[in-house]
């Protein structure tokens, strides 16, 4: 119960922290958005008026806790580039990166497990040097390769999926597995070692020395242990999956929030990168906290801490 | 004699290139404890995974027959021999800590090994509770539903004995049982598996390297070396006259407090290499009596006594009578009475170590762990001061804090007058010299990037005392020299040493800066026995040579008998008696003493025991009892223990005690 | 390994004679758009006409620099706050902590677009970018060794022997510390390649002209059907460096015998 608290404790005081840090990555990096939005040639007195229509000649402080006051209303200021209310536009394209980020999760987790434990339980045998291979290929080649490379083959030469947008099911495809790939190998490398690791355990020999089989010793002991490292690894791979989500949605021109964050930086439009940044952050931040929670409620020795 | 329970012979089992189990023979009658006894590394442990055929992936069992009740298990399909293991074969092991799975609860666990092997589902609740009030464990409906890591180490070596006895097994193999466990809690384990074994007929076979364990609860043993059996006996007659020069030596290598005064036996040299064929004895390098043969031949096998075969050519017919007469001789080395009444170098009053314990994401502090509680101690010129206690007691933070290397929370610490409590680093240096300290990890107190001379001449190096490196190597490889190991290793790296090698080269780091005090902390206890004989040794000579006085933190109550001249027990951060070793060893007046004492296991099958056991474990120093701290486990605790601690009373003029019950004098 | 070493070597030698061996990476040649192998351009030609050899080049010099540069940048910041951090305690390790917290709360390549895109594009505001995100792992690997090598018996027994604080840092904790920053380091390169290349590839990083393996990819996307060899080359070669980076990184792992590996966030 303690523990559960101070977890939620964390997640809070991260949360301020995550708030905090997109509105000073907005406002303190260098560079003038107002010069920025109106080009070179623009003159002074437009430029000022700019500034004071966005309130950004008021002192740092109070432009924070506006920021702070208008996040608890749910109110993102309003995009220059469209004029319609940031949460509206990050509401329209959170759907979309959903969808992906699940389908390439379920994708990576599909083919990492079992792939882990079959190389862990055949240690140097030929499905371990396979499934490895795999892994290290997988880790290295990068997802704005690998889309292109899919586009090439599946959807130019082949016809068998459309090459962009988000169009049926069989569009969601190509990207979620390309989002996906990276996180499979490093997946199935970590359920790989944790296995091996586990199975090396004084308990696993105790499971085996009770006389219980192969299969009882795998999935009761060795699995339940386990999964646990590989768990906190999948939440903070989580955070590496949005992130590849920005370029995925970019190559795919999949209408989520990842290919919104570069068109609003593209269009110097600080609103709107402000809201999607934060949103996505929350995002992980909200993953990784259910992640902790779930750790809490399978381990009990981080419970009773 | 009826058929023995179990029967191996010529077993073999290699791990890799070594065979690390070379024809082993044993046989245990039903009902029997036989012990297995050697040093690390002689194959024990790998000879009980071999039979219950649990061995790590790189083991192979080469050779040879374990028949259970006639049946070879080495003949079964691994499916039969899952059948026979946990029912008819039990297996417990060294490391309660690690060896239940820590996210099951505990009844699950004993459950899992109950349906194995019986099935009938609607009885299982009720035989776990069975089992688990079978190895003594209080309140067993609620410590069920409980996890491992809520257990203290001889609570979950019970629930490991619990797990062993589901099946009903005939035959328990407890490989070092108590090893990990403190002396108190290891008389509570060896004593319930005694009367399991009472009420069940089970048959044990105890695999350890503890003389005193095997004295006390085996029927027969046999001596394994080098992968080998060199002597199988009854322990009465093993005890009484050992006929492998092997077995002598280690045990004229424990130190006992006969041996006051008198240098303990070491075994020379180190256990040779298992990866190549033996043409001779495997302890002919290190053997003082060995004859030419010993190095061509194989010895076989000799009976010296009813049941009592040894494997040595000394043995042999026409030789057996040099083979009897001569004991190695003792030297008797002469008692020096330093320091007795001189005045204390080291005088330490009311010490006090708190960490705090910090929760939540403002770091309040929410407790304080007390894990030194008002320690006073003085130590004099020449002399050693044993500070005894279980893990968990304080002794070694208050070794630490002594020489400053964690910051005392309380008290004051004098050396030679001079006030070392709360000094700074840089005023700290100029007694740096005089302190000096060794650690229990001979393998973690070297930093393994530096070479040896570099690691002895430090402190030269540090505190000034040699400017150049060539003048530090030449007095490094003096050192070597002064503590027997070749001045040559100044330029080899740590990890070419073995463990006595190392902890040699500890003490030459201590030795080089000339202190004359230094803090031994736990300095043997990752030792095996042979080669802790050396290092007592050691110390004693440079005790006598050096006029040095001694510190020594220790768990093991022989040692202390050996070697110290002075003892403070502690329990729970507080010393609870002090006094010259002889009053507190052989007329201990606090009832923690007297339960200490009588739970080290004696390596003398005769000896008389007195049967003393504390139950329950020690409290967390983070919440310590009203009062007396002992009196929640004190066979003699009246209502008043749990007032106020009670004062120190001098029992004599230099023993306290600090126990209500006990009268001060005049 | 050895296909790993001289991948590695053929990468460093074109990336530091780069300037010898392209004649002019960045010329237009309109004769020649999309052109596939020929003389002069073994590897063809971009939309542009420009040879893609050339440009590949250019591309690992960039790829080069910005790859040593933000783990330089990177881990003197992160493993001297973490050493810091883990040595010192008390307020100073409390507020490198927090800090820890704050990044590690934030997807870090996001991060790294969202910082890029703001401080505008140029190599040396990539390596800003990015290092800001890389020092948390360093960072946070550092003051773990920190802690636990700080508990040591061989550091207790050099305080106990007179050891003053830097000359315990020098001697017993930082060369112990090195071997798992140094693998972690040698992740970081390749993390640091592909993340300059995503970033180009996004538009945030190198701008046109100038070629990065990232841009290349960019500008090859659109002809892909047309002109498939505009994404396969800088792909390859991008690829080719980041697996052998990581089999090196692999290597010395094993080498150096590290366990501890700080969950890379990039």
């Amino acid at each position: 119960m303690g523990a559960l608290l101070g977890r939620l404790g964390e997640a809070a005081a991260s949360l301020l922290g995550v708030c905090t840090l997109v509105f000073l990555l907005i406002h303190l990096v260098p560079g003038d958005p107002v010069a920025a939005m109106l080009g070179e040639g623009a003159r002074a007195v437009d430029q000022a008026e700019l500034r004071a229509a966005l309130g950004l000649d008021r002192p740092l402080w109070t432009q924070y806790l506006d920021y702070l006051g208008g996040l608890a209303r749910l109110d993102l200021g309003v995009s220059l580039h469209s004029g319609r209310a940031v949460t509206a536009l990050l509401a329209e394209r959170a759907g979309p990166t959903l969808e992906l980020a699940v389908a390439a999760l379920a994708l990576a987790v599909v083919v990492a497990l079992p792939l882990g434990v079959l190389a862990a339980l055949h240690q140097g045998g030929w499905i371990d040097r396979v499934a490895m291979g795999f892994s290290m290929l997988g880790a290295a080649i990068p997802n704005f390769w690998l889309g292109p490379l899919l586009i090439l083959v599946c959807s130019l030469w082949l016809g068998w999926t459309p090459v962009s947008g988000r169009d049926g099911p069989l569009s969601l495809l190509l990207p979620a597995l390309t989002l996906g790939t990276g996180l499979a190998a490093v997946l199935a490398r970590m359920v790989r070692s944790s296995l091996l690791e586990v199975l090396g355990e004084d308990y696993v020999r105790t499971a085996r020395a009770k006389g219980a089989g192969p299969a009882r010793v795998l999935w009761r002991h060795a699995l339940r242990n386990a999964w646990l490292p590989v768990l906190t690894l999948l939440g903070l791979q989580f955070g590496a999956l949005l992130g590849g989500a920005v370029i995925t949605e970019t190559v795919f021109a999949w209408p989520g929030l990842g290919s919104l964050v570069v068109e609003s930086i593209q269009a110097r439009d600080y609103p709107l990168v402000q809201g999607a940044v934060l949103v996505i952050a929350l995002a992980y931040l909200v993953v990784n906290t259910l992640t902790d929670l779930l750790y809490l409620a399978l381990d009990p020795r981080i419970r009773s801490r | 004699m009826s058929a023995p329970l179990l029967e191996v012979e010529g077993l073999s089992t290699t791990i890799g290139a070594a065979r690390v189990v070379d024809g082993v023979r044993l046989e245990l009658a039903r009902g029997e404890t036989f012990a297995l006894l050697g040093e690390s590394g002689c194959g024990k442990s790998m000879t009980a995974l071999s039979l219950m055929r649990l061995l790590p992936p790189a083991g192979r069992i080469e050779a040879g027959a374990v028949r259970l009740d006639g049946v070879d298990l080495l003949r079964l399909s691994e499916a039969e021999m899952r059948r026979v293991r946990g029912a008819r074969l039990a297996m417990i092991f060294q490391e309660p800590q690690t060896s239940l799975n820590p996210v099951m609860r505990i009844g699950a666990q004993i459950a899992e090994a109950v349906r194995l092997h019986a099935g009938a589902a609607a009885a299982v609740d009720a035989r776990v509770l069975e089992l688990l009030r079978a190895v003594g464990i209080p309140d067993p409906e609620r410590r069920a539903r409980e996890y491992p890591h809520q257990l203290s180490g001889g609570m979950k070596q019970r629930v490991m004995i619990a797990m062993a006895l589901a099946g009903d097994p005939e035959l328990l193999i407890a490989d070092e049982p108590t090893t990990a466990l403190d002396v108190t809690i290891q008389a509570q384990v060896l004593g319930l598996l005694k009367t399991l074994q009472q009420q069940s007929g089970l048959a044990v076979l105890l695999i350890t390297h503890d003389l005193g364990v095997v004295a006390e609860t085996a029927e027969r043993l046999a001596v394994m070396y080098a992968g080998e059996i060199v002597e199988t006996a009854t322990t009465a007659a093993f005890f009484a006259a050992p006929a492998h020069p092997y077995s002598r030596m280690l045990l004229e290598s424990l130190p006992t407090a006969d041996k006051r005064g008198a240098r303990l036996a070491a075994i020379p040299g180190r256990v040779p290499p298992l990866d190549r064929a033996f043409t001779g004895c495997r302890f002919v390098e290190r053997c003082p009596r060995a004859l030419a043969r010993c190095v061509e031949q194989l010895p076989p096998w000799h009976e010296a006594g009813a049941g009592h075969w040894v494997r040595c050519h000394l043995w042999d017919a026409d030789l057996v009578d040099t083979a009897t007469v001569a004991e190695p001789a003792v030297a008797e080395g002469e008692q020096v009475p330093v320091g007795e009444d001189a005045a204390p170098l080291l005088e330490v009053a009311d010490l006090k170590v708190h960490f705090p314990i910090h929760r939540g994401v403002l770091r309040r502090v929410v407790g304080q762990v007390r894990a030194v509680d008002g320690v006073s101690l003085r130590l004099r010129p020449g002399r050693t001061l044993a500070l005894v206690g279980e893990s968990g007691c304080g002794k070694t933070t208050a070794g630490k804090a002594l020489l400053q290397l964690i910051a005392p929370t309380a008290g004051s610490i004098r050396y030679q007058g001079h006030e070392l409590a709360g000094l700074s680093h840089r005023r700290m240096r100029r007694f740096r010299k005089d302190l000096q300290i060794i650690f229990q990890d001979p393998h973690a107190s070297m930093n393994p990037r530096m070479l040896v001379g570099d690691v002895i001449g430090e402190g030269l190096q540090a505190l000034g005392l040699a400017r150049t490196r060539p003048e530090r190597l030449r007095r490094a490889a003096e050192l070597l020299e002064l503590v027997g190991m070749p001045g040559a290793a100044v330029e080899r790296y740590p990890h070419e040493f073995s463990g006595g090698q190392r902890q040699r080269i500890c003490i030459a780091r201590a030795l080089a800066v000339d202190p004359r005090v230094i803090v031994c902390d736990e300095p043997t206890s990752a030792l095996d026995v042979s080669v802790q004989a050396q290092i007592l040794n050691l110390l004693k000579d440079l005790q006598a040579r050096l006029g040095l006085s001694y510190l020594f933190i220790t768990h093991d109550l022989s040692v202390v008998a050996y070697l110290a001249h002075e003892v403070a027990v502690m329990y729970l951060g507080r010393v609870v008696e002090q006094g010259r070793v002889e009053e507190v060893l052989e007329r201990p007046r606090h009832p923690y003493t007297r339960a200490l004492l009588s739970a080290v296991p004696v390596a003398d099958p005769r000896a008389e025991r007195r049967t003393l056991r504390l139950e329950g474990d020690m409290p967390s120093p983070s919440a310590p009892p009203p009062g007396c701290h002992f009196h929640p486990r004190c066979p003699e605790a009246r209502p008043e223990c749990a007032l106020a601690y009670p004062e120190g009373r001098a029992v004599s003029a230099t023993h306290r005690v600090h126990c209500i019950l006990v009268e001060a004098e005049g | 390994m050895r296909l790993a070493v001289v991948v590695l070597l053929i990468w460093i030698g074109a990336a530091l004679c780069a300037p010898w061996l392209v004649e002019a990476p960045n010329r237009v040649e309109l004769k020649t758009l999309l052109a596939g192998p020929m003389p002069g351009a073994p590897l063809g030609t971009d939309a542009l006409g420009r040879p893609v050899h050339e440009r590949l080049l250019i591309g690992a010099r960039v790829s080069l620099l910005v790859g040593f540069g933000v783990v330089a940048f990177a881990a003197a910041l992160g493993t001297l706050l973490g050493l810091a951090a883990g040595l010192l305690g008390g307020w100073v390790d409390r507020l490198v902590v927090r800090m820890i917290d704050l990044f590690l709360a934030f997807p870090g390549i996001l991060l790294a677009i969202a910082l890029a895109g703001l401080l505008g594009p140029g190599v040396d505001n990539l390596v800003i970018a990015l290092g800001m995100v890389g020092w948390v792992g360093y960072a946070r690997l550092a003051r773990a060794q920190a802690l636990t090598l700080a508990e040591r018996e061989h550091v207790l027994a050099a305080r106990a022997l007179g050891c003053g604080t830097w000359r315990i840092l020098w001697r017993h904790l930082l060369p112990l510390a090195l071997a798992p920053l140094l693998v972690e380091a040698t992740f970081g390169i390749a993390a640091a390649i592909v993340a300059e290349a995503g970033l180009s590839f996004l538009g945030l990083g190198i701008q046109p002209p100038d070629a990065s393996w990232g841009s290349m990819l960019r500008d090859g996307v659109s002809y892909l059907l047309v002109a498939p060899h505009l994404v396969i080359a800088p792909g390859v070669a991008l690829f080719a460096v980041t697996l052998a980076v990581n089999l090196l990184g692999d290597w010395l792992r094993d080498r150096l015998d590290v366990r501890a590996r700080s969950q890379g966030v990039m």
